[in-house]
């Protein structure tokens, strides 16, 4: 059976690629931020997930107004990038699982959720640049699943309904029958808001509030409306919903085995979370 | 009209937003293509014409000015791909804003650190 081995949250803002284009890791500006990979990197090296399923927000690449879902699964055969009108370097594909994926979609509308399915996804930032601090370089050492939650246009789904998303998510990953290891991911975040005269807008103890929580307890974020996550995280800061959902699939007993919250990269918060899911202890007899 | 009475100078992307600034967004969607930030470039008044951009949007795309462009029912995640062919990132349009010069605007972040 397929097993959920962890959750992964970072930031994936675009000014993240363009460091690592320029090669910044070591920049004083950048340092704070990039030192907190190694230890998530030497997990996963450890780990060798065979399968990421990947909780993010497209940002006008892939979908455009006329036809924006609120919740989306890719059933690609490889995910491909774009320069998103910066002239960002294109990567070389990144393979899919299509069985997984169709899966996944079965379940979930079994479970109610009524998904678009997609079966091309052209990935942004929000994909691109978690992967380059994860899975540095052109390898492609796991298959990918992308799950995209609506944050561009109001009204987005509940911090509650993202995370039912994700249980659903979870609950579809461990009905799987191949032997198979996931690792679930949640980008963006954290707090950040780039328009506006309220623009460069953080909130330091939102932020802390929101990571203590996805460790020890998800559902102490439910309350929160999506008005109230702007208020509280900016415009963009609402990309803590895909960490929702990404917390959400972890079905087992969750531990926080890394962390790293630095100020500030670009406009944005940045922060990373790495999660151990082990399987939820037997049932007494 | 947006929900955004709580939240000073912000304006939420909704229904109302998304309509009225269908056309300017469409145009900025464009931009993902390298070969339409050339036509743009080339002869901006025929590019606007084309996506059917009202006086208001026009003006604001002609001003880059950021806040009109939202007033106008832009949507920052799209306007940021106009602001790219200028070589402009999200620092930038930050500055411009928040009425900041660029340094001050980057230097109120980095004061957000403590």
């Amino acid at each position: 059976m397929a097993r959920i081995i962890g959750g992964l949250g970072t930031s994936h803002v675009p000014a993240i690629g363009a460091a690592i284009v320029k090669g910044l890791q070591n920049d004083p500006y950048w340092k704070p931020f990039f030192d907190g990979f190694p230890p998530v990197r030497e997990w996963l090296s450890r780990e060798k997930p065979d399968v990421c399923v990947i909780f993010y927000n497209d940002h006008g690449l892939n979908f455009f107004l006329d036809n924006l879902p609120t919740f989306a699964v890719g059933a690609a055969k490889e995910y491909t990038s774009e320069d998103e009108g910066w002239g960002l370097p294109i990567k070389p594909p990144y393979p899919g699982d299509p069985d997984l994926s169709w899966h996944i979609i079965e379940s979930l509308v079994a479970d109610e959720f009524d998904v678009a399915t997609c079966q091309q996804v052209k990935v942004d930032h929000a994909f691109v640049n978690p992967m380059e601090l994860f899975w540095p370089g052109d390898g492609r050492p796991v298959r990918f699943v992308p799950v995209l939650i609506n944050t561009v246009q109001h009204p987005l789904p509940s911090a509650r309904r993202c995370y039912k998303l994700g249980q659903a998510v979870g609950r579809a990953i461990d009905s799987y029958p191949k032997d198979l290891k996931v690792v679930v991911l949640g980008t963006g975040g954290l707090s950040h808001q780039l328009d506006g005269e309220r623009a460069g807008f953080i909130n330091k103890d939102f932020d802390k509030l929101c990571l203590d929580a996805l460790v020890s307890d998800p559902e102490a974020l439910l309350g929160y409306s999506t008005h109230d996550l702007v208020k509280l995280a900016g415009t963009q800061g609402v990309e803590i919903l895909n960490w929702i959902a990404m917390r959400g699939a972890l079905t087992g007993r969750v531990s926080q085995l890394h962390r790293n919250y630095h100020v500030p990269i670009s406009n944005t918060a940045s922060g990373l979370l790495l999660l151990e899911n082990k399987p939820a202890l037997a049932k007494a007899a | 009209m947006s929900q955004t009475q709580d939240i000073p100078g912000t304006t939420l992307f909704d229904g109302d937003e998304a309509q009225k600034g269908l056309a300017l967004n469409r145009m900025c969607f464009s931009f993902n293509s390298a070969e339409n930030r050339a036509e743009f470039r080339k002869d901006e008044d025929a590019y606007c014409a084309k996506f059917g951009l009202n006086a208001e949007q026009r003006a604001a795309i002609k001003a880059r000015n950021v806040l009109a462009l939202i007033a106008a029912g832009g949507n920052v995640y799209y306007l940021a791909k106009f602001a790219g062919i200028f070589g402009l990132n999200v620092q930038d349009i930050g500055a411009q804003q928040t009425g900041m010069s660029v340094e001050a605007f980057k230097a109120k972040l980095l004061e957000s650190a403590t």
